[in-house]
């Protein structure tokens, strides 16, 4: 970062004004856009999930199949925040530059919004086709919740007054044994109750229609397009407010100086 | 080395045998807590019996929260921390130190507690090698992690709120294992008991290892 453009009234439009820039503009459109078809494939084109039985009965999800298109992105999503902070947290301790201090925080902050969503959509989706909000000793749900819970404290420590360096450092710590510990928690759980109501990755064992199979991966790409729309904001709004928080420390240092010329001149001296 | 880490936990060990805070305050707030259980739950001993295992490891992981917290404003009143770091004590030590010391807190407060369970919720112990390693083990992997994140929020000025939302979801599979074991030992539930020993040893050794190796660089600039 650097401190000489910062001083002078005259420098201080170097800093800029907004977060958007061209390429962000059209990815904002693009993410729209895509999003309002992914609705429309999602509504439209693919048809309910329905099994026909030996007995001639129909069973299956119905409607509720749709919020995957919701539910399996935002996991993902929330994954590759998580991740993303981990790496950039690694980063951080090998280079100390505040790049990747600020990578690794926008990138915790989208994770948790994903994570929640994640949460919030998997309950909804469990109540119809499991007949329960929530269940205690599935795996992933458990690992899920805890993993959001880590990285909620972990924003916790990052909303703390502190010297910044200090914060960045035990940031960056918390992340690391946060990750760690999601492998124990995800390991102790399995161990714990495995009676898991999760299915398998559909997309893996290929029971999926192609409708199905094709709105799903057209949601996994806007999804990647909104990640990264939010990030590039995120990253920039983080960027701004560790620029404006350097202008203020330069500003008052300038009072204190204009202040102490005064009181020289009024005792008539140069 | 391991002079170095008899010298710290004996210091914080002195201080609380000096101090009395633990067993004038730590330990009556857990005796409440298990009171409080005994309330919640109605007067039905047998649903007292059967979550015993539970009840006993939530107390001690609320209670373990006041003794980690106690552990570092210790440090860091009159500037002890200070001259902890000038005294040239090798982290690993500090770390080792400050962690034996608060196992054996717990191990005291777990061995209070147990007779508590015993007395108040009319538990009957079935096993009593797999009780001992059980809590010993839980112990020393709360002491390793809550040593860890206690450096880590020390010196921020809210760590009293901080610690335990960032202590309490990582010890869960403390809590998970820990349960178990004792479950098992108490004879309310056919849990593989030594098996979940194992979890609560892993759990502990990584941590031991994880804080030992940041404990210097988050000692530097608390």
């Amino acid at each position: 970062m650097s401190t000489a453009t910062t001083s002078s009234p005259a420098n201080r439009a170097v800093v800029p004004a907004t977060t958007s820039s061209r390429a962000t503009r059209v990815l904002g459109w693009l993410t729209l856009a895509g999003f309002a078809v992914l609705v429309a494939l999602a509504f439209a084109w693919v048809p309910e999930d329905t099994r026909i039985t030996e007995q001639g009965d129909v069973v299956g999800q119905f409607d509720a199949v749709r919020l995957m298109f919701v539910h399996v992105p935002s996991a993902i999503l929330a994954y590759t925040g998580f991740g993303l902070t981990f790496l950039a947290s690694l980063a951080y301790l090998r280079w100390r530059t505040d790049w990747w201090d600020i990578m690794a925080h926008s990138s915790a902050e989208i994770g948790v919004v994903f994570g929640v969503l994640t949460l919030v959509t998997g309950s909804i989706w469990g109540r119809p086709t499991w007949q329960t909000w929530w269940e205690w000793g599935d795996v992933r749900l458990v690992t899920a919740l805890v993993l959001v819970l880590v990285f909620i404290g972990y924003l916790a420590v990052r909303r703390i007054p502190a010297d910044a360096a200090v914060k960045a450092r035990r940031s960056a710590v918390i992340a690391l044994v946060g990750a760690v510990n999601i492998v124990i928690v995800n390991r102790s759980v399995d161990w714990w109750e495995n009676r898991t109501l999760h299915q398998e990755s559909t997309l893996l064992a290929r029971k999926i229609r192609d409708e199905t199979l094709f709105t799903l991966s057209f949601s996994f790409a806007v999804g990647m397009a909104l990640f990264a729309w939010l990030l590039l904001h995120r990253f920039r709004t983080a960027y701004l407010e560790s620029q404006i928080e350097e202008l203020e420390v330069q500003e008052a240092l300038a009072e204190r100086r204009a202040e102490a010329d005064w009181a020289d001149h009024e005792r008539g001296q140069p | 080395m391991f002079r170095d880490v008899w010298l710290i936990a004996g210091k914080d060990l002195r201080i609380e045998l000096r101090s009395r805070v633990g067993l004038n305050q730590i330990v009556p707030f857990a005796v409440t807590v298990l009171v409080l259980f005994a309330f919640a739950l109605d007067t039905d001993q047998e649903a007292l019996r059967t979550y015993a295992p539970g009840l006993f490891w939530v107390t001690v992981l609320l209670a373990s929260l006041l003794a980690i917290g106690r552990s570092f404003a210790v440090d860091l009143a009159d500037g002890a921390a200070d001259r902890l770091l000038l005294s040239g004590i090798d982290p690993i030590a500090v770390f080792g130190g400050k962690a034996a010391a608060i196992a054996i807190q717990l191990v005291v407060l777990e061995v209070l507690l147990g007779a508590g369970v015993v007395l108040l919720f009319d538990v009957t112990v079935h096993r009593y090698g797999l009780l001992v390693c059980a809590g010993l083990a839980a112990a020393a992997g709360v002491a390793t992690a809550g040593t860890l994140y206690g450096a880590l929020v020390a010196g921020l000025g809210v760590r009293e709120t901080l610690l335990p939302v960032l202590l309490l979801p990582v010890v869960a599979p403390v809590l998970i294992g820990a349960t178990r074991a004792f479950q098992d030992a108490f004879g309310v539930a056919g849990a593989e008991g030594w098996a979940w020993l194992g979890l609560l040893a892993g759990f502990a050794a990584i941590y031991g290892v994880f804080g030992a190796l940041s404990y210097g660089a988050l000692l530097e600039e608390a």
